[in-house]
């Protein structure tokens, strides 16, 4: 396992859910990581973010992690969930909801 | 240089000859689009899998020359 990979697999599981996007939770700086960001806050998730604009290696070496080529990512519990398309459509099936909920009472 | 949405549904129908392939230009700006792919291939895949496919058919455009794509797949049984 190279570096950055190591780097990306201690950041996923900072936190029970950690989210990689572009800026930071106050100012995010993509209208997808925006959208992001918005649907955490509404499910009230406590949550890790971290800004891929800050760090070249982990903006490049996260896409390769996930085999997903975009930015923002969500991962539970160290594993993938998907992008803001898929957490838009988890929020509005109530699935999100329940991974999320899942997390707080473990 | 943006896509034209012809040519997005061309490569996502050369992967999935059997997609039905939705595109909007979402801004008008041939640089912004949504889609909507239905396919029997993604039948029982998680819906990361799914998109993975589609991005995969995009080979690697997604994310640099391809800017924003707003993905959505489904099943064609599902209902529809």
């Amino acid at each position: 396992m190279n570096d950055v990979t190591s780097r990306i697999d201690s950041l996923v599981r900072a936190k029970p859910v950690v989210l990689f996007m572009k800026g930071t939770q106050l100012f995010p700086q993509c209208g997808f990581s925006s959208r992001a960001v918005a649907i955490l806050d509404r499910l009230g998730a406590d949550y890790e973010t971290v800004d891929v604009l800050q760090d070249q290696e982990v903006r490049q070496g996260i896409k390769a992690y996930s085999d997903w080529p975009t930015i923002p990512q969500l991962y539970v519990n160290g594993e993938f969930v998907g992008g803001s398309d898929i957490m838009m459509e988890m929020y509005e099936s109530g699935e999100l909801q329940q991974l999320v909920e899942a997390q707080a009472q473990a | 240089m943006p896509m034209a949405a012809d040519e997005i549904a061309d490569l996502i129908k050369a992967a999935l000859p059997d997609a039905e392939v939705t595109i909007r230009d979402l801004a008008g700006d041939g640089d912004h689009y949504a889609a909507r792919v239905v396919s029997e291939a993604f039948a029982g895949m998680p819906r990361v899998r799914q998109h993975q496919l589609v991005y995969r058919a995009l080979g690697g455009r997604m994310g640099g020359e391809l800017h924003a794509l707003q993905l959505e797949t489904a099943v064609p049984s599902n209902g529809e």
